[in-house]
C-alpha cells in the first residue's frame, strides 16, 4: 500500500477485486492480480499490504481475543442436532465456505481465520451456554450464529454482557438493534412491504387472508402486513387472520375457510414441518396455485423447505426474499458453483444460506477498515461496509446494524427453484422499529 | 431390607461429606467461573433428580412431567426479575413502556392482573414453591385417589408436560411464548451476571440443595419412608393395614414438586432466563434419566447423575459437535444395560464392600436396598 493511501477508502472499491479470488481456490492471487480488471485497485491491494507482520498482534488485539501472529479464531453457533438442524445445516456450510475463500485469499490481516464450531442442539438454554463458552473460555473475535429467534433471545444478553459480536443471518421480526448484533437476513418490513405493493399493482389484489405459525416472528409480520395493507393499499383489506401452533398439520379447516372467503391472496408464514402438510392439503382440496386463484404469497419458504414440501406441490405460488439461488448475476453464478463444488451437486440455496455466507465476508470488510479485531473498533466501523461480492448484489450496512438490500418476488417452479419476477429498482433502507406500523 | 432408624448412618455421613466437599471445596477450587456456573446449572437438575427418587425410587411413582414442576418455579422467578428489569426508563423504546418486551411486541398495552403479584419478590419465592405443589397436588389428587398408577400415571404426566409447552408457547402476549421470558438482570438491583453474583448464587444453589436433600433423608428415614417402600413393593397389603395409600402418594408428589421448583428457580437465576423448552417432554424424560444414571434408590447418586450426565453431555457435545448424541445415547444404553442400578447401585456393589473390606466393618446399611432389589 503507497503511503498516504487511506485504507478505508480503498476497501469498498476494492471488494469487486476480490470477487475472483474468493470464489475460485483454484486461482492464485498473482494470477488474478495479473490479469485482474480493475489494474489501480488491484495494484493497491497488494499482498504486501495484509501481511500479519504489519498489523502486531499487540496493535490488532487489545482486548485479548483469540488473535495470533498468524491465525485468528471464531465462532460457529448453529444447531446440528435437533429440529432445527435441518433449515441451520445451509448456513453452517455457507459460512465454512466463506471462511474458506477468506483464507484462500490470505485470510484477515494476514491471519488464516480458524473456527470453533458448536452445537446449539435446537435448544435455547445450550445456545447461551455455548455462546458464553465460547467468548469467555475461547475468546473468539467473532461469532456466526444462530437462527431462529428464540435462539438469538437467549444469547443476546451473553453477547452484550461478554461485548460479543454476532453475525445473524435469518430474516426475522425486527423490534432489535443491538450493538452485538449484525442482522445479515431483512428485518420484517424489509421483506414484506415490498411484496405486497407488487401484488397489489401486478396482480390487482384487493383481499388478503394472513395465516402463520403461532411465534412472535410470524405474528409480528402479519402486524406489518396487516397495517399496510389497510392503510397503505388503496381499497384492499384482510379477510382474515389465523395462528396455529408450530408442527400443526391440519389446514383443512382453515384452507375451507379460505374457500368461503375468496381472497385474492393468501400470504402465508407457515413454517418448518408444517409447510408440508400445509401446501400438500391447500393442493388436494383443488387450490391450483399456478391458476393464481387464489395467489399464494410467503414470506418463510426458500429453496430449502420446498425440498421438504416437493416441487410439484408448491408450484405457482410467490416468494418474497431477498436471495434466489436463480439470481443470474456473475456473483452468485461464481457462489453457487463454490457451493456445490464444497458441499455436493444436489445443495440448494435458500435465502438464509446466502445472508450467512455474508458474515464472514462483512466482519472481514470490517475488521480491516478498523485495522484491529478489537469488538468495540470493528463495531465503529461496520456501518457504511459494503459489500460488492454478495450474491444477492450489492449491500451495505446500516447504522442500525442491518443490511440495505433489495426485496425480490419469485414464482415457484416443478424443480424446486424460483423464477425472479421482480426485484425493487433501489436496496430498501432497513427499519426494524417502523413508525406507523406498530 | 435392613434399614437403620438413625439419621445418618455413619457410612451416610462419610457420602454426605464427600458430597459437601465436592460441591463446596474441589468444584470452586478446579473450576473457573464459567465452568462453575455451568455446574452450577447442572446442580438445578439435581433438585428435580432427589424428588424423583422419592417419588420413583422410593415411591414407585414414575413421573415423566417433572419438567412441569421445574418450569414453573422457573417461570415464577423469571416473571418477578422479567418485571424488575422492565423498569419504563430501560423500554423506552416500545410502544407501552414499563411492560415486558414480550408483551409489547404482542400489541398488549398493560401488564396483566395475574401479573401484578410477581411485582413483588416475597410473593414471587412463595410462588416458585407453592405453585408447582398446588399444581402436583391437582395431578395428585386426580390421579391416585382415582388409584391410576404406573405406566398410566407416567403417560398422564407426560401428557401434561405437553399441555403445558403448548399453552406458554400459545399464550405468548402473556409467557413469552417459544422465546421465553429471557434478558433478565437484576435481583432487587443486584446485577446477577456478574462473576461474582454467579459466584454467590453457585453456592446458594449448593446451600438450597442440601437443605433439599436432608429433607429428603429425612423423609426417608421416617415412618413416611418406610411407607413409601412398602406401597412400592406391595401396594395392596399397606391398603389393606389400613393406610390412605393415595394422601401419601399426592405427599410424595407434592414435595417433589417443590424440590423442582426451587431448582427451576435456581436455573433461572443462574442462567438469566426461562422458556418452553425446559418445560416439556424431552427436559422431563432427561431428568428421569439423570436419576436413572445416579441411581433412582439413592438421592446421593441422583445429584452424582445429574452432574455426570450434564458434564458427558457438554464436554461430548464440544469436543464431537456432529457425533454427540450418538456418543451420550450410547452412555445411556451402557448404564442402563450394565448398571441397572446406576452409579449409586456400582458404588454399592463394588466399591463399599472394598472400602469395608479395608476398614473391616459392614457396609450393610449404606445405600439401603441398593444391591439388593432388582430393577423393574
Amino acid at each position: 500500500m503507497s503511503p498516504g493511501v487511506n485504507f478505508d477508502e480503498v476497501l469498498g472499491g476494492d471488494m469487486s477485486n476480490k470477487k475472483p479470488t474468493n470464489l475460485n481456490n483454484g486461482v492464485s492471487r498473482r494470477a488474478v492480480l495479473a490479469g485482474g480488471a480493475a489494474a489501480l485497485t488491484a495494484s493497491l491491494f497488494t499482498p504486501k499490504a495484509l501481511r500479519a507482520a504489519d498489523y502486531p498482534t499487540a496493535e490488532v488485539n487489545t482486548t485479548g481475543l483469540a488473535v495470533t501472529d498468524d491465525t485468528v479464531t471464531i465462532g460457529i453457533l448453529h444447531s446440528i442436532t435437533g429440529t432445527m438442524a435441518i433449515s441451520e445445516t445451509g448456513s453452517v456450510q455457507a459460512e465454512k465456505l466463506a471462511i474458506e475463500q477468506i483464507n484462500a485469499q490470505g485470510g484477515i490481516l494476514g491471519r488464516k481465520i480458524e473456527y470453533i464450531q458448536e452445537d446449539g442442539a435446537s435448544d435455547w438454554p445450550t445456545f447461551a451456554e455455548k455462546a458464553k463458552k465460547l467468548l469467555v473460555n475461547d475468546k473468539v473475535a467473532s461469532v456466526m450464529g444462530c437462527w431462529t429467534s428464540a435462539s438469538r433471545k437467549a444469547v443476546l444478553p451473553v453477547f452484550e454482557q461478554y461485548n460479543g459480536f454476532l453475525y445473524y443471518p435469518t430474516f426475522y421480526e425486527g423490534l432489535e438493534e443491538s450493538p452485538n448484533v449484525i442482522y445479515t437476513g431483512q428485518e420484517a418490513t424489509q421483506q414484506i412491504i415490498a411484496g405486497l405493493d407488487w401484488v397489489a399493482k401486478e396482480k390487482g389484489a384487493k383481499s388478503f387472508y394472513l395465516l402463520g405459525s403461532d411465534y412472535i416472528w410470524p405474528r409480528t409480520s402479519n402486524k406489518i402486513a396487516r397495517k399496510h395493507i389497510e392503510n397503505f393499499l388503496d381499497g384492499a383489506k384482510v379477510v382474515g387472520e389465523e395462528y396455529y401452533p408450530l408442527g400443526h398439520t391440519q389446514f383443512n379447516s382453515v384452507i375451507n375457510k379460505i374457500r368461503l372467503k375468496k381472497p385474492d391472496v393468501i400470504y402465508a408464514i407457515v413454517v418448518g414441518g408444517s409447510n408440508v402438510a400445509f401446501y400438500k392439503q391447500l393442493k388436494a382440496a383443488g387450490i391450483d396455485m399456478t391458476k393464481e386463484d387464489p395467489i399464494v404469497l410467503t414470506i418463510s419458504v426458500t429453496e430449502d423447505e420446498i425440498r421438504g414440501i416437493g416441487g410439484e406441490n408448491i408450484e405457482g405460488a410467490y416468494a418474497c426474499m431477498k436471495y434466489f439461488q436463480s439470481l443470474t448475476n456473475d456473483n452468485n453464478i461464481e457462489f453457487v458453483k463454490a457451493f456445490k463444488e464444497m458441499w455436493g451437486d444436489d445443495m440448494v440455496i435458500g435465502d438464509v444460506t446466502q445472508a450467512a455466507y455474508l458474515g464472514p465476508w462483512l466482519w472481514k470488510a470490517a475488521v480491516e477498515a478498523a485495522g484491529s479485531f478489537d469488538v468495540d473498533k470493528v463495531r465503529a466501523a461496520t456501518p457504511g461496509i459494503e459489500l460488492t461480492s454478495a450474491p444477492e448484489g450489492y449491500v451495505k450496512v446500516h447504522e442500525n446494524h442491518h443490511l440495505w438490500s433489495k426485496t425480490r418476488v419469485g414464482l415457484a417452479k416443478a424443480d424446486g427453484q424460483y423464477d425472479v419476477v421482480f426485484e425493487t429498482a433501489d436496496l430498501v433502507e432497513p427499519d426494524p422499529f417502523p413508525e406507523g406500523y406498530q | 431390607m435392613e434399614t437403620s432408624n438413625r439419621f445418618l448412618s455413619r457410612s451416610e455421613i462419610i457420602g454426605f461429606a464427600v458430597l459437601a466437599a465436592v460441591i463446596f471445596i474441589v468444584l470452586p477450587v478446579a473450576l473457573d467461573t464459567f465452568r462453575l456456573n455451568l455446574f452450577g446449572k447442572y446442580l438445578t437438575y439435581a433438585f428435580v433428580a432427589v424428588g424423583l427418587v422419592l417419588c420413583w425410587g422410593a415411591g414407585g411413582i414414575l413421573s415423566l412431567g417433572q419438567g412441569v414442576f421445574f418450569g414453573l418455579g422457573g417461570y415464577c422467578m423469571a416473571m418477578f426479575l422479567k418485571l424488575e428489569a422492565s423498569t419504563p426508563e430501560n423500554t423506552a423504546i416500545q410502544s407501552t413502556p414499563g411492560i415486558p418486551d414480550f408483551m409489547d411486541w404482542n400489541q398488549l398495552t398493560a401488564l396483566p392482573a395475574w401479573w401484578q403479584p410477581f411485582n413483588s419478590l416475597a410473593f414471587a419465592l412463595l410462588a416458585v414453591v407453592a405453585v408447582p405443589v398446588i399444581f402436583a397436588f391437582i395431578i395428585g389428587v386426580a390421579m391416585f385417589t382415582r388409584r391410576v398408577g404406573g405406566v398410566y400415571f407416567a403417560i398422564i404426566t407426560q401428557a401434561f408436560a405437553a399441555i403445558l409447552t403448548i399453552l406458554i408457547i400459545g399464550q405468548q402476549g402473556y409467557t413469552g411464548g417459544v422465546n421465553g421470558i429471557t434478558d433478565l438482570r437484576t435481583l432487587l438491583g443486584w446485577d446477577i451476571r456478574t462473576d461474582e453474583a454467579k459466584e454467590i448464587l453457585y453456592y446458594v444453589n449448593g446451600v438450597l440443595l442440601f437443605a433439599v436433600l436432608f429433607a429428603a433423608q429425612y423423609v426417608r428415614k421416617s415412618k413416611l419412608g418406610r411407607l413409601l417402600i412398602a406401597m412400592r413393593d406391595q401396594e395392596d397389603r399397606v391398603r389393606f393395614s389400613g393406610y390412605n395409600v393415595a394422601n401419601f402418594k399426592i405427599f410424595v408428589f407434592c414435595l417433589g414438586a417443590a424440590f423442582a421448583g426451587i431448582g427451576g428457580a435456581m436455573f433461572t437465576l443462574q442462567v438469566g432466563f426461562m422458556s418452553p423448552t425446559l418445560v416439556g417432554i424431552v427436559p422431563s424424560i432427561e431428568m428421569v434419566i439423570f436419576c436413572a444414571v445416579g441411581g433412582r434408590l439413592s438421592i446421593l447418586g441422583a445429584v452424582y447423575g445429574a452432574l455426570v450426565v450434564n458434564w458427558a453431555k457438554t464436554t461430548f457435545s464440544e469436543s464431537f459437535p456432529e457425533l454427540w448424541l450418538l456418543g451420550l445415547g450410547g452412555l445411556f444404553i451402557a448404564v442402563v444395560m450394565a448398571f441397572p442400578n446406576g452409579l449409586a447401585g456400582v458404588y454399592a456393589e463394588h466399591v463399599a464392600p472394598r472400602i469395608a473390606k479395608l476398614f473391616n466393618k459392614s457396609a450393610g446399611d449404606d445405600m439401603p436396598g441398593a444391591a439388593k432389589t432388582p430393577a423393574e
